[in-house]
């Protein structure tokens, strides 16, 4: 059997979708040997492939990467789950969307700081106006609601996915 | 005329007091209706639309919780058409204001967010709003924060028919509308608040929330206002 591409990506949010999916412990003995993770925070790659089977979106689309990253997802992704409350509502990085980025950054940047009154634009993507959950701006096919999602529930849709089922967790899952 | 009327409920048949609303009969025998701006013991006012359901013959949707039994009536509590109503309302509530439940008070222990989670919501399928809202810290108890109401209007009406101090009221339109103190003061300027926090307990969400909670830390007991309101019409 070859095994399923599987990508992870990390976009706003705070690590804490991938560190619950390193909480499946001893099932990810039993799910690696039917996987092979292309792309992500937990490997090597720089450019996210093509074919991948399922992609794991963790994180609210807040930047101009973000977005970019999104859309290459999609068009490089058979399945895209958007993974945590972040990708699913906005989310903690939402909270930011009634300030516009400028007055936002220069709050930090400029008036928070006592040394270097500047905003940072080397090598940091520009924000877009708004942090918003990943289904506004690409298409997704399973949302795995919860801040972070348990373990148990990850393990669920990978085990379901890789069994060729779309897992159903409607009234399964906690909302928001 | 006779006080008790036949209805049947989802094909049961059920024995419900006149004056009784559909809601209330439905619950009497268990069946569980969803609904959000309903709490026992308070006029009901069907602000939320949830509790929508089918009554035979009639072509549009009605609240249950403001239509009165009428004998002979038959209703639908689930179809379809339902779900698909009570699943886009909860969505338009969540986009209409600011939930991040993460960090609210009340995560797991919220209303809107259980209800969510019964009628199998997963994701909002509208844009969200992301408005303005403030937050009233004033008071020296409590804590208003616009961001989470659902202008259900329970805090409205506990304070005005059980407390009897009308504090509360809905300003403004439309989306617009905001839950306001008084004449639309801070809550510590307010003349009538009695500090009693019986809007606190009564308001679904974490708008309306005890201070000195950390994020899921709020634990509201809604039904001690209901048991208040039946032992007060016991007593007259």
């Amino acid at each position: 059997m070859s095994k399923a591409r599987v990508a992870t990506v990390w976009l706003d949010g705070c690590s804490g979708c991938h560190m619950s999916l390193l909480d499946l412990d001893e099932a990810l003995i039993d799910l690696a040997p039917k996987i092979e993770l292309v792309f992500g925070p937990l490997v090597d790659a720089q450019e996210f492939p093509e074919g991948v089977d399922v992609t794991l979106v963790e994180g609210a689309v807040s930047s101009h990467d973000d977005l970019h990253l999104a859309q290459k997802v999609r068009a490089r992704s058979k399945f895209v789950v958007a993974l945590g409350d972040c990708a699913v509502t906005g989310n903690v990085p939402s909270m930011r969307n009634q300030i516009p980025p400028k007055q936002l950054l220069e709050r930090i940047y400029v008036d928070g700081v006592n040394v270097n009154h500047r905003v940072p634009s080397d090598g940091v993507p520009p924000l877009l106006k708004q942090a918003v959950p990943l289904h506004e701006v690409i298409r997704v096919d399973l949302h795995v609601p919860g801040c972070p999602p348990p373990a148990a529930a990850i393990g669920f849709v990978l085990t379901e996915l890789l069994a060729g089922r779309k897992p159903e967790l409607a009234g399964k899952v906690k909302f928001g | 005329m006779p006080d008790r009327v036949s209805i049947r409920i989802d094909g049961e048949l059920i024995h419900a007091k006149l004056g009784q609303t559909i809601l209330e009969a439905a619950s009497a025998t268990g069946k569980f209706i969803p609904s959000l701006c309903h709490l026992k013991g308070l006029k009901p006012v069907g602000a939320c639309r949830l509790c929508l359901v089918e009554v035979a013959g009639v072509g549009r949707l009605l609240p249950s919780c403001t239509t009165p039994v009428q004998d002979g009536m038959a209703v639908t509590t689930r179809s379809e058409r339902l779900d698909h109503y009570r699943r886009m309302i909860l969505e338009l509530i969540f986009a209409e204001r600011n939930h991040i439940c993460a960090v609210c008070v009340s995560n797991n222990h919220c209303e809107l967010q259980a209800l969510a989670k019964r009628l199998g919501v997963t994701h909002v399928r509208f844009p969200y709003s992301y408005p303005k809202a403030p937050v009233d810290a004033t008071h020296r108890q409590f804590v208003l924060d616009q961001n989470r109401c659902i202008l259900c209007t329970r805090c409205v009406r506990v304070c005005a028919e059980v407390e009897g101090a009308h504090v509360w009221d809905v300003g403004g339109r439309g989306v617009g509308s905001r839950l306001v103190c008084e004449l639309n003061r801070n809550w510590a300027e307010s003349r009538s608040c009695t500090s009693c926090g019986k809007c606190v307990q009564s308001c679904p969400t974490g708008a309306l929330a005890a201070k000195g909670y950390a994020a899921e830390e709020m634990v509201k007991r809604a039904e001690t206002i209901s048991r208040l309101v039946e032992a007060k019409g016991a007593r007259a």
